[in-house]
């Protein structure tokens, strides 16, 4: 300690301290506060995604369509795919890992609070990166997956803007899975032993490995791709003895662990409400963790499915075709997992249930038909038709989407204090159901009759008029059900009843708290005996098995009671923060350099730089109170 | 160094510091991205169109000197460690300044490498070894310079004072990401260097 004395500090900024307002919000490094921030933002970008998808629907309704030309389609089915991946189902979960995570850990904020606000900002600034190039010269217009040696060589900086806008929002997933994975480590409360954490936790867990590990691969392709545009680079050019697959591989490498990155954190969330209510534990709990850490690993070993067609020869084909197929295995274990934890249950349908019911009914027919994807002859029929285009959305959408939906429903009473409004919920559910079916369900059709994906238009008589006009029709009721859902937001913010802390008679630790949570989450670190302690906290099982409630008070030692006004004083939470926000705000300049000219990078590096030099100066928190 | 972070660094569930976990995962990361780095190197060393090509321009005993310099830059890092873990201040001081003086002096051989490599005719454009080999050396080289940033950053800390005994994991940290970096430049030096085409 002799040499330990603290300076008096000389910063740029006085630390920042106001707690509401517009300036708390981008000094926060409250998780909580994080996760609305990106669920906010996610679902902006999703209304931008979804107008994009509508304007598609609306050209290809009808034969001949005249709303686009070629080209504006292009560029709007990259933007919605790159949208709806990068900066929607991504960003969504990682709403919910924020604000989900340490509470149910027993925590009282993440293991780095500015790290956090960094991916965030990192993410936000990304985004927006991405979508300035409408105005910049035009947007990426070679699908989200981008094939090099095609998108080496398109003209513009449209794939400019693919090439250099998905790094940035990279290093903002790169980042939060570090967080997520330390957390989870290491800020467990005593007694959350890794077996006991709630299934949502562990799928937090495994997503933030496949990010760890999958990103640094794209990260690598886009470098290569960027090197080719921009630097004139040969990674691509066939002529110079570039390998035209190599992008393939190396972008489903991570194109496919990126596929369970997108469907297990709704796994997770379905997992913790069909317990919930059926009132029966999760049926089968180390199998539902165990094929998702399956899942996990054996997720890099089926890339090569998506490239059936590239020519890799027999014996690649048939190795991948036998992976794929394995695959579906662990996926099975937790459909009958699912299926096991409502039977015999007391149902209640809550929008929430409803959504995590749609969501099983949805993911299962959307797993099928990627099976079918696996046996090699039946996917040289379906590569690149509109096949492919539902069995991705049945389990994106009608997986991932109704997935978060329902966790949004779920957990809407302790994020905001308030209930929602049951009945728009169900209207809501039932519309987005039926809109999605019938958007969806007839692509099988028009892509085994042959309706190549990525076509701008179609001729008449082709075949195709009466399904594609189905699918439109399904879009704009999927739209009316995403106004309902905002309709219902809106109105149970402003007007909801305000809600206690369990109004649903949960089993995981954030229900133990008051909702909304204080900002230090626990007023004391809870002690965890059992997995679903909050549960056995409330019930116990008579000598026959059904469950009857604790005696109040029970439950609570006494211990327990006088210990709690102690601490309230005691809690020293991380401070506000203005050097994440400095940080991030370099990257898209640097981008822009990167791009056009390269004069840009020079206050976007100094940003950059300043930004973590402060940071790395500025303690966690202030002394003294 | 602040007690706030020394508060900070009391227990957790697995015993291990945050920032040691969160070292270890990001370098994991890491592995990868050098991964897919030498892998792009691999596969496109033998396919070049035109020359120059690999055989023809590594100097195998000026790389192998550069290399060594590394090396023995892991000592020293080492050394900079086992010194702040005695409290010895001074010993801390110098071995991160020799750290940072071996790195330096890699990342100068590398810039020497690059100059006579371009001046033969081998640029990043010229053929896919040059794109492979350039964009890999150039990555490893662009964390070596990262490496000797934060080397003289926690020499600058150490000289205000700011860096006491019980800081010792900064320095620790900063090690592993220097032996990672070095233990990379031991694969890219046997597969890119040594083994032949």
């Amino acid at each position: 300690m002799a040499i330990a004395q603290p300076l008096p500090r000389t910063s740029v900024f006085r630390r920042p301290t106001a707690t509401r307002g517009f300036a708390s919000w981008l000094t926060t490094v409250d998780h909580k506060r994080i996760g609305i921030l990106y669920g906010v933002t996610s679902f902006a970008f999703f209304l931008l995604g979804g107008i994009e998808a509508l304007l598609l629907r609306w050209q290809l309704a009808t034969p001949d369509g005249q709303l686009l030309d070629a080209d504006s389609y292009n560029q709007l089915f990259t933007m919605h795919g790159l949208t709806m991946i990068f900066l929607v189902v991504m960003p969504l979960s990682a709403a919910f890992f924020n604000y989900l995570t340490p509470l149910m850990i027993g925590a009282r904020d993440v293991a780095f609070p500015r790290l956090n606000a960094f991916s965030y900002w990192i993410f936000l600034l990304g985004g927006l990166f991405l979508y300035s190039s409408w105005f910049l010269g035009g947007a990426p217009d070679g699908g989200w997956f981008g094939y090099a040696p095609l998108s080496s060589q398109m003209p513009g900086v449209n794939m400019d803007f693919y090439a250099v806008g998905l790094q940035i929002v990279g290093v903002a997933s790169l980042v939060s899975a570090v967080n997520f994975i330390v957390t989870i480590f290491n800020e467990r409360a005593p007694g959350m032993s890794l077996m006991r954490m709630p299934v949502f936790v562990w799928m937090t867990l495994v997503v933030s490995f496949l990010l760890l590990f999958a990103l640094p691969v794209i990260a690598i392709a886009l470098f290569q791709l960027a090197g080719d545009r921009i630097l004139g680079t040969n990674f691509f050019d066939a002529s110079a003895g570039g390998d035209p697959v190599l992008w393939q591989h190396m972008f489903w490498i991570f194109g496919h662990p990126e596929v369970y990155i997108l469907i297990l954190p709704a796994m997770g969330i379905v997992s913790e409400i069909l317990p919930t209510f059926s009132r029966k534990p999760l049926f089968g709990y180390p199998a539902v963790v165990f094929a998702g850490a399956a899942i996990g690993f054996m997720g890099w070993g089926v890339w090569a499915h998506h490239m059936f067609t590239s020519g890799l020869g027999p014996v690649a084909n048939a190795a991948f075709a036998l992976s794929t197929m394995f695959i579906a295995v662990p996926t099975g274990i937790k459909i009958f997992n699912w299926l096991g934890t409502m039977w015999g249950g007391v149902l209640r349908f809550t929008t929430p249930m409803l959504f995590a019911i749609g969501f099983v009914a949805m993911f299962v027919i959307g797993g099928l038909s990627g099976v079918t994807h696996s046996i090699v002859p039946s996917d040289w029929q379906q590569h690149d038709t509109y096949y492919i285009v539902a069995h991705f959305h049945y389990v994106l959408f009608g997986g991932s989407i109704f997935g978060l939906f329902g966790g949004a429903y779920y957990w809407f009473p302790k994020f905001s204090g308030r209930t929602y409004d049951e009945r728009l919920g169900k209207l809501h559910f039932w519309l987005m159901l039926i809109g999605f079916n019938l958007t969806f369900a007839p692509m099988h059709l028009l892509g085994l009759e042959g309706m190549p994906r990525r076509i701008y238009t179609y001729g008449e008589g082709l075949g195709f008029d009466v399904w594609n006009m189905v699918a439109t029709v399904g879009a704009f009721t999927i739209a009316a059900s995403v106004l309902v859902f905002m309709v219902n937001v809106v109105r149970s913010l402003a007007r909801g009843a305000k809600t206690s802390a369990d109004p649903w008679d949960g089993r995981t630790l954030e229900w133990t708290i008051p909702s909304p949570p204080p900002h230090y989450n626990f007023a004391e670190i809870p002690t965890v005996r059992a997995r679903d302690d909050f549960w056995h906290r409330k019930y116990t099982e008579d000598e026959s098995g059904r469950v009857t409630p604790v005696v109040a008070g029970a439950a609570t030692t006494e211990e327990d009671v006088e210990h709690e006004d102690e601490e309230h004083h005691d809690i020293h939470m991380p401070d506000p923060s203005y050097w994440p926000l400095v940080a991030a705000a370099g990257l898209p300049f640097i981008g822009y350099g990167i791009i056009f000219d390269w004069v840009w990078a020079v206050p976007g590096a100094l940003l950059l730089l300043v930004g973590l030099f402060g940071w790395s100066l500025e303690p966690v928190a202030e002394e003294g109170h | 160094m602040s007690t706030a972070e020394v508060r900070h660094e009391a227990h957790t569930a697995t015993g291990l510091d945050n920032r040691k976990l969160g070292m270890w995962a990001f370098l994991g990361s890491e592995c990868l991205f050098f991964g897919a780095l030498i892998t792009t190197y691999m596969l496109y060393r033998n396919r070049s169109v035109v020359g120059p090509f690999p055989e023809e321009i590594y100097d195998i005993p000026f790389t192998s000197v550069s290399s060594f310099v590394l090396l023995m830059s892991s000592l020293t890092m080492v050394l900079a460690l086992s010194a702040i873990q005695r409290g010895d201040h001074q010993g801390l001081r110098i071995w991160l300044l020799a750290t940072a003086f071996l790195g330096l002096t890699f990342l100068g051989g590398q810039v020497y490498e690059f100059t006579v490599f371009v001046k033969e005719g081998l640029t990043v454009t010229r053929n896919v070894f040059g794109s492979s080999f350039f964009v890999l050396t150039g990555f490893h080289g662009l964390h070596v310079t990262v490496g000797v940033l934060m080397l003289l950053h926690h020499f600058g800390m150490s000289l205000a004072g700011r860096i006491g005994q019980e800081d010792s994991l900064r320095i620790e940290l900063v090690g592993l990401y220097w032996h990672f970096v070095d233990i990379v430049w031991v694969i890219i030096f046997t597969v890119v260097y040594l083994i032949p085409t």
